[in-house]
């Protein structure tokens, strides 16, 4: 392959989708969000205006039902940036369906991307996932307590997980499981009769994301949809790109929660004049530049990474680690600067704060 | 189109750089630390070799710029490539790096503003920047020292504290003001070479850290230098375009200097790494960060900054490279790297333990090298000031 140029220069291509999605955004949630928070849902076509983009489904090659366009984890880093900057539960539900379609993609066997890709490369967007979190101290997806066996010509599962985005209506999802100590991703229909989907969660945040728990009780799967067949699949490869994915999300709302509070500090009159010209409170408003900043950056050098074919299983992480703190941080910051004022749901700063503490806990909530 | 994933080009500098940091800086690292004011002979060697900055190139007349042959290697800016070049060589030794022969920022500033005429007297004398003084730190648009004509020479007073290179350099660019009611504006820098009468080096400091690296107090008493020795023009303009420039110098330095932070922590990190693994302490970057001690915790986030630290700081230097205004991104990689730097650094020493309190290592050199660099260059608070103003869009007046 040919070596691309060091450049942290957009080109035409990524400025103009970026310019596209916080256009939608802005035009769907700017004023919404605040509702969807409080209703506790994101009406079903904000979710169908961002799937029309095709962001999905525009790399899924033709045969399979898609655009064929180039597969860029860049392009997909900016996007989720951008969508998590209009709103982090819109993102994930509205990107949900890729967490299902890109893995089959990448390390599914031909039958499996025959079978599956193409109902959901649809214009209409249809709900399918990934259960990989699951609910309890010491999670870890490196170690999944979610357990598969080989039973014959079928796998069975057994196990709980949680978070499982729009689980209620998915028709497929892909579950993470232990099989013979690796971590491994089974296509489980949602007829299933071992697959239990529980009541909707209630989290500490993203409210308007409707998330599950889901039981795993002898769920049998046949051997064939074991993602990767006989060969199984590359875990590792789906967590480097759902963390990098995750890194995005972080910079995205960290970068929402930043520039509220940096318009309102300069709005906000205290002592007769504007809050930030405070240094305290300036200094807050710098730092939470450079660590938006800082976090975007670092997830775009994991999807470059990524892009390049290259192992990005060092980057992803940092990019993870860094944007799991800094998110807490930025969106913390955000809060106080607005004082008592960030802590009534009148402001999005604390809609932010809350959102912001899933980037370090969930893992594989979507992915670029 | 984004695309950070380093190029072939740029780990050829890395590892031709590193080699050099390796071979040359860390084994005279204790010895110039422990003998301060000594100078370093073993860095003659450099004298050819431009590390800081590429110099001036001069386009010859009448020659047709060389066309690009298909794909060939990507070009590579000038300071970028100097930034990858500064953090290998401050992971040899950040003290050693600021005492390169002719590679001070006097000769940065030489090397932006000088005419061809300045270029071809100066270019290849090693160039100290003397601007603080001892009342003006941070605020240098308050130096008193003073410039006055007299005939065809500038006649020189004040006094000149934490000088660079003070010792070893072979002139000096002095900031002076030729106009004291006329403010910034009427502050010009001054080249003085070290001989001439009524310039004289007072005294060398003695430092926490950066020890093998010369700082000293210059006094000037009736000075008198050529009028030409003014680095750019003599004009003194109402509004402060001449000081705005001197202080454009700092959109390409401040990159340099947090390019140093990143060097001296990425040392350090390197070093706890190492005995981590000694230890049998294995990082794979895949268990959940909850479960694992935090030893390795701390490490993985303090690496995580380091990374944030390198691609702030490779940003900024790519913008300038690339002619975009980058005096935001510039303060933004100085105010991570000086703060980060710092912290790491001091991190390192705490998980090290005793390995990290005893001379017998360098890991206690690198915390006290390190905190210099989120002073010198614009400290870590006016680093904050600036980037505070740029994205609040308030004036100097809004935001004191």
């Amino acid at each position: 392959m040919e070596e691309r140029e060091f450049s942290f220069g957009m080109s035409e291509e990524q400025r103009t989708m970026k310019e596209t999605i916080a256009r939608l955004m802005k035009g769907l949630v700017a004023s919404n969000a605040h509702d969807m928070d409080e209703k506790k849902e994101i009406p079903p076509d904000y979710v169908q205006k961002v799937w029309e983009l095709g962001a999905t489904i525009s790399v899924i090659p033709e045969e399979f039902g898609g655009y064929g366009m180039e597969y860029s984890p860049v392009m997909n880093a900016i996007i989720l940036e951008e969508l998590a900057y209009g709103d982090m539960a819109l993102a994930i539900a509205a990107t949900a369906p890729s967490m299902f379609l890109y893995p089959i993609l990448e390390m599914g066997t031909d039958e499996q991307k025959k079978k599956y890709i193409p109902p959901y490369c649809d214009a209409s967007f249809k709900a399918c996932t990934m259960a990989i979190n699951e609910p309890r101290f010491r999670f870890d997806p490196v170690a999944l307590e979610t357990k598969a066996v080989k039973k014959g010509s079928s796998y069975v599962i057994n196990g709980t997980k949680c978070f499982v985005p729009l689980a209620g209506t998915a028709g497929h999802m892909l579950v993470a499981a232990d099989l013979d100590g690796k971590s491994e991703l089974f296509i489980v229909a949602a007829g299933n009769p071992g697959l239990k989907t529980g009541e909707r969660e209630k989290n500490l945040g993203l409210y308007a994301l409707e998330t599950y728990t889901v039981t795993l009780e002898n769920c049998e799967i046949p051997a064939a949809d074991r993602l990767g067949g006989e060969k199984g699949c590359n875990f590792d490869s789906l967590l480097q790109k759902s963390r990098v994915a995750l890194a995005a999300i972080g910079a995205g709302v960290s970068r929402a929660s930043f520039e509220y509070a940096r318009d309102y500090s300069k709005e906000r009159v205290q002592f007769g004049e504007p809050i930030a010209s405070r240094q305290a409170v300036a200094f807050m408003i710098a730092e939470m530049a450079y660590e938006v900043d800082a976090m975007r950056l670092m997830a775009l050098k994991a999807a470059s990474t990524v892009e390049a074919a290259l192992d990005a299983r060092r980057e992803s992480y940092l990019a993870k680690v860094y944007a799991g703190d800094m998110t807490m941080k930025v969106t913390d910051y955000g809060v106080q600067v607005l004082g008592g004022h960030g802590y009534v749901r009148d402001h999005p700063v604390e809609r932010f704060y809350r959102n912001g503490r899933g980037i370090a806990i969930l893992e594989g909530m979507t992915t670029v | 189109m984004i695309n950070l994933v380093i190029s072939e080009k740029m780990k050829q500098i890395q590892t031709s750089m590193n080699g050099m940091a390796k071979g040359m800086l860390r084994p005279i690292a204790r010895k110039y630390d422990a003998n301060e004011h000594e100078y370093p002979k073993e860095l003659d060697m450099f004298r050819s070799i431009k590390i800081m900055g590429g110099g001036k190139k001069k386009k010859k007349e009448g020659e047709e710029p060389k066309k690009e042959e298909k794909p060939g290697p990507k070009k590579l800016g000038t300071n970028l490539s100097t930034v990858i070049s500064i953090e290998e060589m401050c992971w040899g030794d950040a003290g050693l790096l600021l005492s390169l022969p002719n590679a001070g920022l006097g000769n940065a500033a030489i090397a932006a503003v000088a005419t061809d005429e300045q270029t071809e007297r100066f270019g290849n004398k090693w160039a100290a920047m003397a601007i603080t003084e001892p009342g003006s730190g941070s605020d240098s648009g308050s130096i008193t020292a003073t410039a006055v004509l007299d005939g065809n020479e500038w006649v020189l007073n004040g006094e000149k504290i934490f000088v660079t290179c003070a010792d070893r350099c072979d002139v000096v660019v002095v900031w002076a003001t030729v106009d004291k009611k006329a403010g910034k504006s009427g502050i010009k820098s001054f080249i003085v070479e070290k001989d001439r009468p009524g310039f004289k080096l007072e005294k060398l400091e003695h430092k926490l850290g950066i020890r093998a690296s010369d700082t000293g107090t210059f006094v000037l008493d009736n000075c008198r230098i050529p009028k030409d020795n003014l680095l750019g023009s003599a004009e003194v303009k109402t509004a402060t375009e001449g000081f705005k420039g001197v202080m454009k110098t700092f959109d390409n330095t401040r990159p340099m200097v947090a390019s140093m932070a990143l060097g001296i922590a990425r040392a350090a990190l390197d070093f706890t790494r190492e005995k981590l693994e000694e230890s049998g302490i294995k990082l794979d970057y895949n268990r959940n960060p909850n479960n694992i001690s935090s030893l390795e915790k701390e490490f993985y986030v303090m690496e995580a900054n380091l990374e944030a630290m390198r691609l702030l700081t490779w940003r900024a230097a790519w913008m300038a490279d690339n002619q975009e205004h980058n005096n935001l991104e510039a303060s933004m990689s100085k105010a991570k790297a000086g703060r980060y730097g710092t912290l790491i650094t001091q991190k390192c020493c705490e998980l090290l333990g005793p390995l990290g309190f005893t001379q017998e290592y360098l890991a206690e050199k690198w915390m006290r090298d390190s905190k210099i660099m989120d002073i010198f260059e614009g400290t870590g608070q006016i680093q904050h000031l600036i980037v505070a103003r740029n994205v609040l869009e308030f004036s100097s007046k809004q935001l004191k």
